[in-house]
This record gives structure tokens, sequence and C-alpha cells, in this order.
């Protein structure tokens, strides 16, 4: 099937979570936007597939034009194994596959180095330096500060939201000077394959909102490939901006195209496909997609970040109180009936 | 001198002893001379007060925490100075006490003395944190 995919289609870029920043000094006064332009997320995809307990996330960064440096910061579920130049058109077949309609593009690119957090991992694709990071939200937002990003205000907390439950964080940095040496051109994607060990699924989604105004569109389409039908968390209900656009068991066709692109030795023989496409106001994207691929139908609250939204019930509260009052209360009746009963019982053989 | 007489005199050298001591006091008043403090805290770019009240005429010292890991800005002035920095371009703050820049996860103090009443309103000016939410009132009363 080889390159039939065109590279222009390539243009989306999964970057699928975008912490924007554009390297380069930061003016403190007005002037939103770094020297080299705005870097604005359009529309991304993504492929997250599992199988035998590893999770492959699929997605690409797209070169925005221009000299010097753009980056983006990815939230991932754990410690990659491995980094590497991701197949050359799975994104496009995989559009072709559930939308004849080409996508919009999108992009964006980064700068890595190194500094308070841990840097786990580096690689170099391409015109992007890719580093993987361990640390806290304050760690991760630090090196990046330190390393030229100019994170959005809204930066710290989503950084908390994700560092509490996975502190992993994937670092893409685009050389705008070594991609222009290359003959990159603007809209040309470099696709990446990040190979993660974990125990189900995830994708992050609210980071997709980043550096957002609330009303702002967030528009992205994810793509599933799993062993079995998949359950989610949250459901694609539409209303809550997030649509199942395909579910179905993944065709043969599909599967043999995919395993012969470069680096896609390891699709299964049988899946099943999913595309939840992402349209909703960026106040909107609270949550990420936790998804159970083991048939057991429990997606994590934890991995959707539901869980930080609810306050557990403690007996210190007074609710929980009311509520044992209230149970007490409502056995008053059949301790009342329990008496008057018990008390005939007594009075009965006297009577006789 | 009789004893009654003196005792009335040791009275009336009392009062006037503690008079005195009660009008230094006032004059040189040492608790209203010293700097007032004011703690404000930044975390998820918001300031944790979003109004506050000092006394005018007298030093109040700010002691911003920034809890975040970006960087922040604390600039305190009346309307025509905020649209001067909503559209400027300095870099960095700090050659005035009331315009200050916050480096990441630190805490930095500046002693501002109010001259005059006013109502004017604290600002992040870095891009889009105004619009987030950074903002608050100061009065100085």
């Amino acid at each position: 099937m080889g390159k039939r995919f065109s590279r222009p289609i390539t243009a989306f870029l999964g970057a699928i979570g975008a912490l924007l920043l554009a390297a380069g000094p930061a003016f403190a006064c007005g002037g939103l936007i770094g020297p080299n332009g705005a870097v604005n997320l359009l529309n991304t995809t993504t492929l997250a597939a599992y199988h035998d307990g590893v999770e492959h996330y699929v997605t690409a960064f797209q070169f925005a034009g221009g000299g010097g440096e753009f980056g983006s910061l990815v939230p991932l579920p754990g410690v990659p194994t491995s980094v590497e130049r991701g197949g050359d058109w799975t994104l496009q077949r995989l559009i072709r596959e559930t939308d004849p309609v080409p996508q919009r593009e999108l992009l964006d690119a980064f700068r890595a180095e190194a500094a308070s957090a841990e840097v786990i991992l580096t690689v170099r694709i391409d015109a992007l330096d890719i580093t993987v990071l361990r640390g806290g939200a304050n760690e991760v937002g630090q090196w990046a500060t330190d390393h030229g990003f100019r994170l959005p205000p809204d930066a710290p907390e989503v950084l908390d939201f994700y560092a509490s439950r996975s502190p992993i964080f994937l670092a893409a940095v685009f050389d705008g000077d070594a991609a222009s040496e290359r003959g990159q051109a603007v809209g040309d994607g470099t696709p990446v394959h990040i190979t993660i060990p974990t125990d189900n699924p995830w994708v992050p989604l609210r980071i997709l909102a980043l550096g957002k105004g609330a009303a702002e569109r967030v528009d992205a389409d994810v793509y599933l490939l799993t062993d079995r039908a998949p359950s989610m968390l949250p459901r694609a209900t539409g209303a809550n901006g997030l649509f199942l656009e395909h579910y179905a068991a993944a065709s043969d066709l599909l599967l043999d195209d995919l395993r012969s692109d470069a680096g896609m030795g390891w699709v299964p023989e049988r899946g099943w496909l999913t595309k939840v496409g992402i349209d909703a106001a960026a106040g909107d994207l609270k949550l990420d997609l936790a998804i159970d691929a083991s048939g057991a139908g429990q997606p994590s609250p934890v991995k959707a970040g539901v869980t930080a939204q609810f306050t557990p019930l403690t007996w210190g509260q007074p609710n929980l109180w009311w509520i044992l009052a209230g149970a007490v209360a409502a056995t008053v009746p059949f301790w009342i009936a329990l008496v008057i009963v018990t008390r005939r019982r007594f009075v009965q053989p006297d009577a006789a | 001198m009789s004893r009654g007489r003196l005792a009335d005199w040791v009275t009336v050298v009392a009062f006037a002893a503690v008079s005195a001591l009660a009008a230094g006091l006032i004059a040189f008043d040492p608790v209203s001379a010293a700097p007032v403090r004011v703690d404000i805290r930044i975390r998820y770019s918001h300031f944790d007060r979003g109004a506050l009240t000092v006394p005018y005429g007298r030093p109040v010292t700010f002691v911003l925490h920034n809890d975040d890991p970006i960087e922040h800005e604390w600039l305190v002035g009346d309307e025509e100075m905020h649209r001067v920095h909503r559209t400027g371009t300095e870099a960095h703050h700090g050659s005035r006490p009331t315009e200050v820049s916050i480096p990441p996860l630190t805490t930095i103090e500046t002693t501002v003395t109010f001259t005059e009443p006013v109502a004017w309103n604290y600002i992040c000016h870095l891009p889009g944190h105004e619009a987030y939410g950074m903002v608050g009132l100061l009065t100085a009363r």
C-alpha cells in the first residue's frame, strides 16, 4: 500500500497534548505569540492500540514552518520502553477507514533538554527532539520553563491533573531550522510511535484544551485498536463533546494494511476499531479517556480523571450522619411493632 | 510637707508620667511606623486574595508567593498603568515597587507606601493571565 497515502494528509498531528509553548523570549507585557508565530492545535489524530499488555501510541508532530523551535508536552500513562519513528501512513489509513474526507490539518512542535525533572529517555527523530520526563507538575513545569517553553496560565493546574496520576511526560521539540534543512515543508508530519506497557490503554484528552479559552473548540480524532470491543469512560454521548463515530470489528484488509506499514508488525490478526471524535468547548473538556480493553467493562475512573472530582463521603461529614440517622429512624416502626407483638404474646396466656 | 500632701504630689506626678508615656506612644507610634505585611499567594494562575485593604500613609510590605512552575507578575496601579502594560513589551519588572515579576516557585517581597487613598487593581499582564483571572482589587484607605 506504501506511499499511496500522500504526505499532505499526514498533516494532522497527533500531538495529543499540546502544551503549547513557543521557545524563545517571552515578553512580559502583551504579545501572546512568540517570535515564530502562533502554535495552534487545530486538529489532532491519534491511534491508541492495545495488545498483549502494551499500549502502542501513534501520533504525529507537524512542522509548522519557520525557524527556531516549538514544543509540546504529552502526558503518558507509564514509562515507555521505546520511542521511535512511526509508520509512514498508519494514521492516514485509519482515517480512510472511517472517514473518506481528508481531515483538517494541525500543527505544532517544540524543544527539549534537561533540568529539574528526571530525564528518562531522549530520542531524535528527523527534526524532532523527544525527551521523556518523570516528575511532578512543578518539576516538569520548571523544566519546561527552563527550556524556553512558554506555558499558558492553565498549565499549572493541568500539569497537576496529570502528574497526580502519572508523572510521565513526553516533550517533543521541533527544530524548525533542522526541518528546513531537511527540506520538510509546512504541514509535513513526523510520525512517532510510543510503546508503553500498561494494564489498560488511556488517552489524555483534557490537555487538548490547554491554553484555549473556555469557549474555544477542541477538535480531535482518537482511534482505538483493541483485541475486543472496549468500554470507555466517559462514554461518548455526543452531549459531552465525545462522539462515537466508529465501533466495529476491524476488517482484515485494514489490519493487513496497518501491519505492512513500517514498524507496525505488532498489529494483531484480529481487532476492534473504535473512533471517538472530539468536538467540544475547551471549558467542557475536563476528563481523559479511560479504556477497559479486557472485556470486564470497568474503565478506571482514576484514569479518566473522574475520581478527583468527587469528594468521598466520610463519617465526619454531616450528610453521612443524616443518612445514618434516617436509616435508624426508618426502623422505628419495626421496633414498635416488635414490642407490640411481644407484649401480646406475654399477655395472651394470662388472658386465657 | 505633710504625708497627705506628699501623697497628692506623688499621685499627680504618676499621672503626669503615665500621660507623657501615652502621649509619646501616640506621637511615635512604633506599631504604625512598622510596615504592614500582606501575604498574597499565587496558585493555578490565580491570586488567593481577590480583594484586600491596606492603610495609606504607611509602608506596606507585600510578600508574593508564586507556587506555580511558571512566571507571574504583580502589577498594581491605576487603569492607565494597566493599559500601558497590556500592550507593553517590558520583559521583566522589578525596578518599581508596584511592578514585580515573580519567577516560578519563588517568593518576592516589595514595599509600597500609598500616599493617598486609592482603589487599584493588581494584575498579572503575562499573555493570557489577566483573561484567565489573575486580577485583584487593592484598596488603600
